[in-house]
């Protein structure tokens, strides 16, 4: 890859910013030394099990038996995973279109959710839902919005209920760069600051909402800066930076659960793939292949693995069999998941209104 | 007449090409009327999520921005609410906007800026201030698009007093209504359906346009009357052609606007048939059905030789599964069993 840096809506930032694997490599010893080798494999772990779920998707998806538009997370793992590492099973999160990752990282299970791509009964929300409206109580999701910056109101409407009902739980918010345009954003970063909510908005800056390049819809891209006028503590995390970004969402949901109120992270990031759909979008004219170039260069998997390995962390044969033994799993849960039985069709009419059993 | 006609199979269009007329798809003849518009009127302006970029709302922008610039075809931040109470301003103070959702799902969005502002200002200046907005939004279907992807919300807004509400079928249709949608200078909502994009017809290449407020005869038939709105129009079309072999002999009306509606034209028809079907592209209860219903009850109570019947999506969310989706969706083979339980 030659040194031009490519036209799109990276463009504006990467020229602000030299990147030196060898400087990255000592900023993620710094950051890995409060991490035990525990929390360092589960970090690849999680983020090796969101790859490996979505390439299943890819591979399968032509079949068309998947009938569910998917919007996959590939490239942005670190997020997911760097966040959901210090979220218990009673801690909320809210996720929005782009939903595999965050449920992954939270603990669903991958067959549950494949039985819900395919619109199965066993599928977490019994073939209702689909790819854009996962939800799983047990795991704290409790329900999924497609509707650009809905989720971000859920979520401090769940972290509400925890404080009025006293409870520890944390809330964290998932969401894109484009539902930072939203009102709904700004009035909930209001609320919360002001009521001091255990919430923290992780918003995954990638740079695009739909086809349009941010630059095309924000004047100032960094949007950790728009907590500031609501005296919410703002972070930037670089590139897929998936030690950074454990290191300070672990910051924001401690400080969430002792009672600090909330914080905004910003992390910068890139979808591989077109918006929706199996498929890379630069063929299309969406975006410059040399920007996609350049950001898988930047791979989170890629560069967190070289890091353990070079690092001496985790030898590369323990990497290996991670990975060897979850793509078994996942294949695994992709069989079983495709092979449950649909919902009967007058399931069609259940649960449009609560019924109380008594 | 070439411009009244439905065509269901692409080949059916040939006749009109042989008879050297302009045959297009409903989303040229769409893209084709805004093109016209903004050439036509200087203060006209497209606005929407990605009405620039390489997918061009399903195509119905594709290469539109390259003629007219960015100004013109405006990509706008994730912001409906605020947006659309831009577009009125904008509208208020001179300007004509197109305010182009991809999914009729984000309508509610800009509810309130509907509902409180657009609809309202007109009368709350005691006419000084009128609102010329034109709100473009789509149904989605099929493929999993689920609860927040498919939903037809028309029939709320024809609760508003100050709002028009247009429903166009065909190419020659979608882009006549266009046109007379900007020069009727209301705020107006524009309601697509995704399905339809693909259907040819015959299209003049001049501009013209259909006056607001009258339907039209798809199909004469003595026996029954399907009132069909957007996609369901083509749907009745075919159930009439099956009805046919049965000898049961099917009008379908399309009203083509539902606000205001051709109250004359529909109630004609049943006068002379004694049944009818309202078939549309949403929910069931306090849809245009109702409001259909009850103006020809308001007209004449023994209208009816057998109860009139509703054809819609049932009142539940759409639900992503395949199966269910199935379930969902009626079809023509529902309006085929209907009619036949009616006649
Ligand atoms: C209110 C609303 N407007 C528009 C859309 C259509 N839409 C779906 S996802 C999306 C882009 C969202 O961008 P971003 O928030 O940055 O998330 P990303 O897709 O990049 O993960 C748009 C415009 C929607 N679902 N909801
Ligand atoms: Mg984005």
């Amino acid at each position: 890859m030659g040194t031009e840096i490519p036209a799109g809506a990276c463009k504006f930032y990467i020229e602000s910013r030299v990147i030196n694997p060898k400087e990255d490599d000592k900023v993620m010893g710094r950051r890995a030394k409060n991490l035990s080798d525990e929390n360092l494999i589960d970090l690849y772990r999680t983020m090796i099990k969101i790859r490996l779920f979505e390439e299943k998707i890819i591979d399968v998806y032509s079949a068309q038996d998947m009938r569910t538009p998917v919007h996959l997370y590939i490239g942005q793992e670190a997020i997911a995973a760097g966040v959901c590492l210090h979220l218990g099973p009673k801690d909320y999160i809210t996720t929005n279109h782009r939903s595999h990752g965050h449920c992954l990282a939270k603990g669903m299970d991958p067959k549950v959710l494949f039985a819900e791509l395919y619109g199965k009964r066993t599928g977490c929300c019994r073939g209702k839902g689909g790819s854009m409206h996962p939800a799983s109580v047990e795991h704290g999701i409790l329900g999924t919005s497609a509707i650009v910056g809905g989720g971000i109101a859920l979520a401090v409407g769940n972290a509400l209920a925890a404080n009025m009902r006293r409870e520890k739980r944390v809330t964290v918010a998932f969401f894109g760069d484009g539902a930072t345009e939203e009102g709904i954003f700004f009035e909930c970063l209001n609320f919360a600051s002001l009521k001091r909510l255990p919430v923290v908005f992780i918003c995954e800056n990638n740079l695009y909402a739909t086809n349009s390049p941010i630059t095309n819809r924000q004047p100032n891209s960094y949007l950790w800066t728009r907590g500031g006028i609501y005296d919410i503590e703002g972070y930037f995390i670089y590139d897929n930076d998936v030690l950074g970004i454990c290191q300070k969402a672990r910051e924001a949901i401690n400080k969430a659960r002792s009672g600090f109120g909330p914080s905004l992270l910003e992390c910068r990031t890139y979808r591989w793939k077109g918006h929706v759909g199996p498929e890379e979008d630069h063929e299309k004219g969406a975006r410059p292949k040399s920007e996609l170039d350049l950001w898988k260069n930047r791979c989170p998997i890629k560069c967190f693995r070289n890091y353990l390995i070079y690092s001496r962390k985790i030898r590369a044969s323990l990497l290996n069999e991670i990975e060897n033994t979850m793509r078994h799993s996942i294949d695994e849960a992709w069989q079983i998941g495709k092979n449950e039985p649909y919902p009967d069709q007058d399931e069609l009419y259940q649960n449009v209104y609560f019924q109380k059993t008594t | 007449m070439p411009w009244t006609k439905v065509f269901i199979e692409k080949d059916e269009t040939n006749i009109l090409q042989s008879e050297g007329l302009r045959v297009l798809s409903f989303r040229n003849a769409l893209k084709e009327a805004q093109a016209q518009i903004l050439t036509k009127y200087p203060e006209a302006f497209l606005m929407g999520e990605g009405v620039d970029d390489v997918g061009g709302i399903f195509g119905t922008t594709l290469g539109l921005v390259d003629q007219f610039g960015k100004e013109r075809v405006m990509d706008i931040p994730l912001a409906e609410n605020g947006m659309t109470g831009i577009a009125i301003g904008a509208a208020a103070a001179g300007m004509k906007p197109i305010f182009i959702h991809q999914r009729s799902d984000f309508l509610p969005m800009c509810f309130d800026q509907i509902v409180n502002h657009a609809a309202k200002l007109h009368y709350m200046t005691g006419g000084q201030v009128h609102v010329p907005l034109v709100i473009r939004n789509i149904i989605g279907r099929g493929f999993g698009s689920a609860a927040q992807h498919s939903q037809g919300l028309h029939g709320i807004f024809l609760h508003i007093p100050g709002i028009k509400i247009i429903m166009p079928s065909t190419p020659y249709d979608v882009k006549g209504l266009l046109i007379a949608a900007i020069e009727d200078e209301n705020p107006i909502l524009f309601v697509e359906h995704r399905w339809i994009y693909d259907y040819m017809g015959f299209v003049p290449e001049e501009m013209y346009s259909i006056p607001i407020g009258q339907g039209i005869i798809r199909r004469n038939g003595k026996d029954i009357t399907i009132v069909a709105l957007s996609h369901m129009v083509y749907e009745s079309m075919k159930a009439a052609i099956l009805l046919e072999k049965e000898g049961i002999d099917v009008e379908v009306i399309d009203p083509r606007t539902v606000k205001p509606m051709d109250e004359e034209l529909i109630f004609q028809s049943v006068s002379k048939t004694g049944r009818l079907i309202v078939a549309d592209v949403a929910c069931k209860t306090g849809g245009i059905g109702a409001e259909v219903i009850c103006k020809m009850i308001e007209r004449n109570i023994n209208l009816f030789k057998v109860p009139p019947v509703r054809i819609n999506f049932p009142d539940t969310p759409t639900p992503s599964s395949p199966v269910l989706e199935d379930a969902y969706y009626p079809t023509v083979s529902h309006l085929v069993r209907a009619v036949k339980s009616m006649v």
